[in-house]
């Protein structure tokens, strides 16, 4: 075993020697991912979205969205590309819809929350004013969700890009490849792919966040600091929108 | 009389403000799953122009009433008339932007600047920038806010600012009727006193169509040309001027609601200005007065007429307390007078000049009056 | 291990045995398989799995608690360890496992030390915020009935918080439930060695579908039984319908109805 041949550090060295001597490699294998990754996303988004947004402004159905989403949760990546080995076979299909069933429950938790929870004196006075249902959703649940929504979107893309390197044993690709591939790699070039798939998840939740902090409204922001409330809501209030109710017992 | 100077200023946005005559014609509202209706055959009509308050308890229905007008609630029988004509058939989008709205929670839009949150119907319409923009300073002007104000957000003003955005806002596209819902029930005693006559003075330019809901009596004597006065089960128990609800209440209910000192809050409608007043005996340059008949009646005034003292029932000068003038009303004379051991209340004019006394008991026979001339078959104890 | 071969690797299928002919043929879900392997198989990995998950938690529940009470009685400790915590719960999970191998080796440690990490931000967040959310009348109250400081804590703080740290704890387990499943990377136990052995057998189906079946059940039993014991601990807070609600809409509803009983009750 690796640890037992070389101590701590060196073990870390070899992996950045890897590092050095099969960066185009890891450059070509870190691309697949955010693919793969982007690609589940992006699926999940558009599936999810307009769903819950939906239910969301007509505050039906908060049983089921979160009902769904709790179920989600429940569901371990892993066992989710291992019971999709035995529907589909290995291939990017089964990575696909493994990956985008790990994204979809915060999204559509979140999002059902957010417009859920829009202020309703806010949305009957742009009724009253004569707002079209559609013009309300549009300009003003939406624009008023987003910090929460987005905070959804992180969590998702956090789950997704975690359970992305999992997705190798169904022949996903990307960094993962290398990670359960020890007998082609060593255990440096092990290590080395989980250092940068650890590296990417960071980078991009760091992103995101940056992002989510653009989007957000300003009159939100004023708003928060008004009440001495923080502005920005993080991947932990995400999952807090997440929690289960005891609507299953 | 001054009144017109203000009235010509403050009047200049909009000389012909348009507004529209309102109409409930047997209107009822029984809602889905609900054993009884929450509106019983309401039929009254508020003259274009004219401020109606509708009022009552908790749970009567007033907020049900006012929002089938611009449909936010279906009507389950009966009819509402905006200038004659059936709201029933209009898309409600459409009428909605023709009618002013403003809650109590005002429902300010946070994401958006004050600005944008004033324009927000004139965008519906479709208007021009310029045009918005100028509509947008005007209405500040209007509601008397900074022009900085149209830049900053909601959460960035005080809440009575954000109160009076929310009016501006109703007001943003010229709408010939508004509805209000308890527009100043979430605010301050004096901050809401403010905003009533802050209203009530744009009003006087304005001249709106308006219904406005609230449960507190004082504040629809105040703020109606008519009061209508529901009640549980939304029952339409009396619908007419404040003063003749006050004189002549129709039941024991209303009689109720609006208070054993009704008597009093009926004085609080009337001014000094509508009473006659007697003469005051006027001594110049504290020259000792002496031999006068009633001590009461000796004002001590300087160069211009304005009064400077009394004379004591000691017949000692003394320095002139608290004096009435046109506007106040004769609940404030009232008190005023019992306070300073019922002399009569010494009254000046605009400038400051004595204009005369105001005696408790003509005071007295104004009530009396009143009643005489409002309530000619006057059944009661 | 480190012996996963990836999908294309030229594996002879072998798929449990000539005797099962559904086995041979690589059906969908073998039941007479499963049977046959649950005392050799199944069984064992189940309490491997809920032996991982329940020491993680467990440790996880007693960090994450001493970290919020810290946060509580020094507000400018919360960002740093929601910090910290979120720095951990973001790092994908197989990544977390190798990197921690050159430290702590193939051994339960390694997988222990990743679970509890996932485990932290879930429960630290809900537990501050829990006690964060008790609002400051009710202290107030308390406090001019005479309490002091540590009542304050164990008698309003604590009780009133208690919906939102079994909200965490049920997070948090389904979550480490769901992971453990990965731990397999790292060590030969818990519903994720099955998984590794179906992939070794040539993808053999069954031992797939009854490992993720195994460790879907398991979180959901786990998270009903959390739910019945909160009705135990805190049978007050059973009818909350809380997440669905934004936290403004569930603080106001907390502070009228529940907080002023429960303070009549101490
Ligand atoms: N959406 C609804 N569905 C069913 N019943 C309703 C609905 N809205 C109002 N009601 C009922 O109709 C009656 C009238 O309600 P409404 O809100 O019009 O009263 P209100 O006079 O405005 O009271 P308040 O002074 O409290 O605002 C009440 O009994 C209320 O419970
Ligand atoms: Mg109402």
């Amino acid at each position: 075993m690796p640890f037992a041949a070389a101590g701590l550090g060196q073990q870390f060295l070899d992996s950045f020697t890897f590092m050095g001597n099969n960066t185009s490699h890891l450059l070509h294998d870190t691309l697949a991912t955010i693919a793969l990754s982007g690609a589940a996303l992006g699926v999940a988004l558009a599936v999810t979205l307009p769903f819950a947004v939906w239910l969301g402004h007509l505050h039906r159905g908060s049983g089921m969205a979160i009902r769904i989403a709790n179920l989600g949760r429940a569901l371990p990546e892993l066992g989710l590309i291992a019971i999709f080995l035995a529907i589909l076979g290995i291939g990017f299909l089964n990575v696909m819809v493994a990956l985008v069933i790990v994204g979809i429950p915060p999204i559509l938790a979140n999002t059902f929350t957010a417009v859920d929870g829009v202020d309703p004196d806010v949305v009957d006075a742009a009724r009253g004013m004569g707002m079209s249902e559609l013009w309300i959703v549009f300009k003003i649940e939406l624009p008023l969700a987003l910090p929460l929504m987005f905070a959804g979107i992180r969590t998702s893309a956090l789950f997704v890009i975690g359970a992305s390197p999992l997705a190798a044993i169904a022949g996903g690709g990307g960094l993962g490849e290398i990670i359960v591939n020890q007998a082609s790699y060593g255990f440096d070039g092990v290590l080395a792919a989980a250092i940068w798939v650890a590296a990417l998840a960071l980078l991009v939740q760091a992103l995101l966040a940056l992002l989510q902090r653009a989007i957000t409204p300003e009159g939100l922001k004023a708003q928060a600091r008004a009440r001495g409330e923080k502005v920005v809501v993080g991947i932990s209030d995400a999952e807090r929108a997440m929690e289960a109710t005891p609507s299953h017992a | 009389m001054q009144t017109e100077d203000d009235t010509a200023q403050s009047s200049s946005p909009r000389q012909h403000a348009r507004a529209a005559e309102l109409e409930f014609k047997n209107v009822s509202k029984r809602y889905p799953g609900a054993d009884k209706p929450a509106l019983r055959d309401l039929s009254f009509k508020v003259p274009a122009g004219e401020i109606c308050v509708l009022v009552g308890p908790s749970g009567c229905g007033k907020t049900t009433a006012m929002r089938m007008v611009n449909r936010m609630i279906d009507i389950t029988e009966g009819d509402i008339l905006l200038d004659g004509k059936s709201v029933r058939g209009r898309k409600p989008a459409e009428l909605r932007r023709e009618i002013g709205y403003v809650i109590q929670q005002i429902g300010l839009f946070p994401h958006l600047s004050i600005g944008d949150n004033i324009a927000t119907v004139p965008r519906l319409l479709g208007w021009d920038r310029k045009r918005i923009s100028a509509r947008v300073d005007e209405l500040l002007e209007l509601i008397s806010l900074p022009a900085e104000t149209r830049d900053r957000y909601p959460a960035e003003v005080s809440g009575g600012q954000r109160q009076r955005v929310g009016v501006a806002r109703a007001l943003a596209a010229d709408p010939p009727l508004m509805l209000m819902d308890e527009p100043f029930g979430a605010i301050d005693p004096i901050t809401r006193e403010h905003l009533q006559n802050e209203f009530l003075r744009l009003q006087e330019a304005l001249r709106k169509t308006v219904v406005f809901v609230t449960h507190d009596i004082d504040e629809a004597i105040k703020m109606g040309d008519r009061i209508a006065i529901m009640r549980e089960g939304g029952v339409l128990v009396q619908y007419d001027t404040p003063d003749r609800i006050l004189a002549d209440p129709a039941d024991e209910f209303v009689a109720r609601f609006v208070g054993l000192d009704r008597g009093l809050k009926r004085l609080a409608l009337s001014k000094l200005s509508d009473l006659s007043l007697d003469d005051a005996d006027s001594v110049r340059d504290g020259t000792p007065a002496h031999g006068q008949a009633n001590p009461d009646r000796v004002v001590f005034v300087d160069g211009q007429s304005r009064p400077v003292g009394r004379l004591g029932r000691d017949r000692e000068p003394e320095p002139i307390g608290p004096v009435g003038n046109p506007d106040t009303s004769l609940r404030d004379a009232l008190s005023l007078i019992m306070s300073d051991d019922n002399r009569p209340l010494v009254v000046v004019d605009a400038d400051g000049a004595v204009a005369g006394l105001a005696r408790l008991d003509v005071i007295a026979g104004a009530l009396a009056s009143h009643n005489g001339r409002d309530a000619p078959a006057e059944a009661r104890s | 291990m480190g012996l996963l071969i990836a999908a294309s690797g030229p594996v002879i299928p072998n798929f449990g045995g000539a005797s099962d002919k559904c086995a041979v043929n690589n059906g969908f879900f073998c039941w007479n398989w499963f049977t046959q392997h649950w005392g050799s198989t199944f069984g064992p990995a189940v309490v491997q799995h809920i032996i991982l998950t329940a020491i993680a938690v467990g440790i996880g529940f007693a960090i994450a608690f001493a970290l919020a009470l810290l946060a509580y009685r020094f507000d400018w400790m919360e960002t740093p360890i929601a910090g910290i915590s979120s720095f951990l719960y973001t790092i994908p999970s197989l990544a977390l496992f190798q990197i921690l191998v050159p430290f702590t080796g193939l051994t339960r440690l390694t997988v222990e030390i990743a679970l509890v990490s996932y485990t932290l931000l879930l429960l630290f967040r809900n537990i501050v915020t829990g006690l964060r959310e008790v609002p400051e009348e009710v202290r107030d109250a308390a406090r001019g009935m005479g309490l002091t400081q540590r009542q304050i804590l164990l008698r309003i703080d604590l009780p009133l918080a208690v919906p939102a740290i079994f909200a965490g704890l049920r997070v948090a387990t389904v979550t480490t439930i769901s992971l453990a499943t990965v731990a397999a990377f790292v060590v030969d136990e818990g519903l994720g060695a099955p998984i590794f052995d179906a992939i070794s057998r040539g993808n053999f189906k069954t031992e797939f579908v009854a490992a993720a079946a195994l460790a879907i059940l398991l979180a959901w039993v786990a998270d009903l039984l959390l739910v019945a014991l909160q009705r135990m601990v805190a049978p007050w807070a059973a009818k909350r319908r809380s997440s669905v609600v934004p936290r403004s809409v569930v603080r106001a509803i907390r502070g009228r109805r529940r907080p002023i009983s429960a303070v009549r009750e101490t």
